[in-house]
């Protein structure tokens, strides 16, 4: 027990574990509507959005924040402006304006070189150099998205879902994408800190997919995420302290171990528990998902896969089988 | 009779190419029509522009008298191509047809309220998809799948339903259920716009019918319009009529020698 508690002495560790524990579960949220949206590079390309805009911002004297966050909205609506003609998907959209903005930055650093020290922190995350304002904007962070999502948990639903018929049905498509573009610039202003810039896709990603491999529904889904994100955040954080390694790494490398148990114990359910057989029921034979407590009536509820060349051989041609 | 659907002149298309110029087409409020023809005929671009989701190069498009973005919210259903629906999203059926009442209901909780659960459930059964309520979407039958969307669309009492093929990829018992339903629900009040590929389906269930290829070509009581004559414009191939009693087939003249 005292080993546990030991690193709470430290006030570094204590500010690192709470932005570990709020900036998991915030991207764990977040990576639901990322993931399902088919978009799970838009937090990596985000972020380097934000890293060139926090430099430009740093070059007229603003705050961080204010140049990051600037940056990270214009992204994402030019984005969502961009993958809205359906012509160009949105890995192209993202690659093209992210690694832009990113390149701005890149090239300001270049130019004035004093400036390459002061954004080590947002490219490979310093989670152990977390302060109280960096709390306090990460938590204020963390409240605001958990609001937003509660209040705009239908229209969000119904357009990550289905954005035309959201639209048809009398969804504002639009203000829902702008609030969603909204909080997940300013997930990733406030977790690209703490993770880094070249780690934020894993910290996004990694919860939603694992939680989708638990749940086949979408409010379970949330909840698991975001707690997923919490728990690797927490465990990554004392880890880093055991192996005396870098934190952000281990706690993206922690979320992948997550993933790997869970796709693990989804094999084996699958594969012991519920296993795929060819076989008959009266004239119909067919390969079928098979679990415990399969009867007759349970068919209605699967998914058939008629193995056709098995029946064609069953039943002679030209002739009604008795 | 006042109309449901009214396109005035509208040109429409994909970036440089037009799809569908100068259109003028109207749908009477009540009607149950089918829009027939073939693969790249635009049946899907003008569905989509009755809708509003898909924007107008010139002309005008009114439903009920009105562009459609002044109607009040869940007046129209729309039931989308099973085809273009991400199998893969974690929603059940429940919530798939919960869906249907986010614009209409102002509720700030995300979770579903006793009264909006109540009329899911009378929904449902309605349309015999009761006891798969809490299944994936992905894990029931096709025709099951095809109710769960009608039900998204019906249950905020649309005036107006609008289906995108609705009759593709489900078995002949299911096709002749679910346009029974429809016709059911048109019996009632909603007028019902669908496309489909089967032409036989519309001849014997629907009452009117729209021949369309880029422009329209006829429309009417399948009975008047299926004549050698219109499918052949509509669909550029030698089709014939084989009557028989009260009942009629169309079928390609020419079939494959084996």
């Amino acid at each position: 027990m005292e080993t546990l508690i030991e690193p709470f002495q430290y006030e570094f560790f204590r500010h690192g574990l709470l932005a570990a524990l709020m900036v998991g579960a915030l991207c764990g949220l977040i990576g639901v509507y990322i993931v399902l949206k088919g978009m799970s590079y838009i937090g990596h390309g985000l972020s380097h959005a934000a890293f060139g805009g926090a430099v430009v911002g740093f070059t007229y004297k603003l705050n961080f924040y204010v140049g990051a966050a600037a940056a990270g909205l214009i992204a994402a609506l030019l984005i969502n402006k961009i993958t809205s003609g359906k012509k160009i998907k949105s890995d192209a959209a993202i690659g093209i304006v992210t690694t832009a903005c990113f390149a701005v930055g890149v090239a300001i650093i270049s130019r004035l070189r004093r400036f390459t020290q002061s954004f080590e922190a947002a490219l490979f995350g310093n989670i152990l150099g977390v302060n109280e304002s960096d709390l306090i904007v990460i938590g204020a962070v963390t409240c605001l998205t958990l609001v937003t999502i509660f209040i705009t948990y239908r229209s969000l639903l119904f357009t990550t879902f289905d954005f035309d018929a959201a639209k048809v049905f009398g969804i504002s498509t639009g203000r829902a994408q702008l609030i969603f573009a909204f909080i997940l610039t300013m997930a990733i202003i406030a977790s690209m800190n703490v993770v880094g810039v070249t780690m934020i896709a894993a910290t996004i990603v990694v919860p939603a997919v694992t939680a989708r491999l638990l749940t086949d529904s979408f409010s379970r889904m949330l909840i698991l995420s975001t707690c997923i994100g919490a728990v690797i955040g927490v465990a990554g954080m004392y880890l880093s302290y055991y192996l005396n390694a870098a934190s952000g790494a281990t706690i993206v490398l922690f979320g992948a171990s997550v993933f790997i148990l869970v796709s693990a114990f989804n094999y084996v359910k699958e594969r012991y528990l519920y296993r795929e057989r060819t076989h008959r029921h009266g004239e119909l034979v067919h390969t079928h998902r098979v679990g415990p407590g399969h009867t007759r009536q349970s068919h209605t509820h699967h998914q058939h896969t008629h193995d056709d060349e098995t029946a064609a051989a069953e039943a002679p041609a030209g002739k009604e089988t008795p | 009779m006042s109309h449901a659907i009214e396109l005035r002149h509208v040109t429409t298309g994909y970036n440089t190419s037009v799809v569908l110029d100068n259109l003028s087409l109207v749908i009477q409020d009540g009607q149950f029509a089918g829009i027939v023809g073939p693969t790249g005929s635009g049946k899907t671009t003008l569905l989509k522009t009755i809708l509003g989701t898909h924007p107008v190069f010139a002309g005008e498009v009114h439903l009920f008298g009105m562009p459609i973005e002044r109607l009040p919210p869940g007046s129209i259903g729309y039931v989308p191509q099973l085809e273009s629906v991400d199998w893969s999203f974690p929603v059940t059926v429940e919530q798939v047809i919960l869906m249907g009442l986010y614009a209409t209901q102002k509720r700030i909780i995300p979770w579903a309220s006793k009264g909006e659960k109540r009329k899911v459930h009378d929904l449902a059964l309605r349309l015999g998809i009761h006891d798969c309520l809490h299944h994936h979407i992905v894990n029931i039958s096709g025709g099951q799948q095809q109710r769960a969307f009608l039900g998204r669309a019906l249950i905020s009492n649309p005036k107006l339903l609008i289906l995108d093929e609705p009759t593709a990829g489900v078995d002949i018992k299911t096709q002749h259920d679910v346009l029974h339903l429809l016709g059911d629900l048109n019996q009632e009040g909603i007028t019902i716009v669908l496309t489909t590929h089967d032409l036989n389906a519309v001849a014997s269930h629907l009452p009117w019918v729209i021949c369309f290829n880029q422009e329209l070509i006829a429309e009417g009581a399948p009975r008047e319009v299926f004549t050698d004559h219109v499918l052949t414009r509509t669909y550029g191939g030698d089709i014939v009529i084989i009557e028989h009693g009260d009942h009629f087939l169309i079928a390609n003249s020419t079939p494959l020698k084996l």
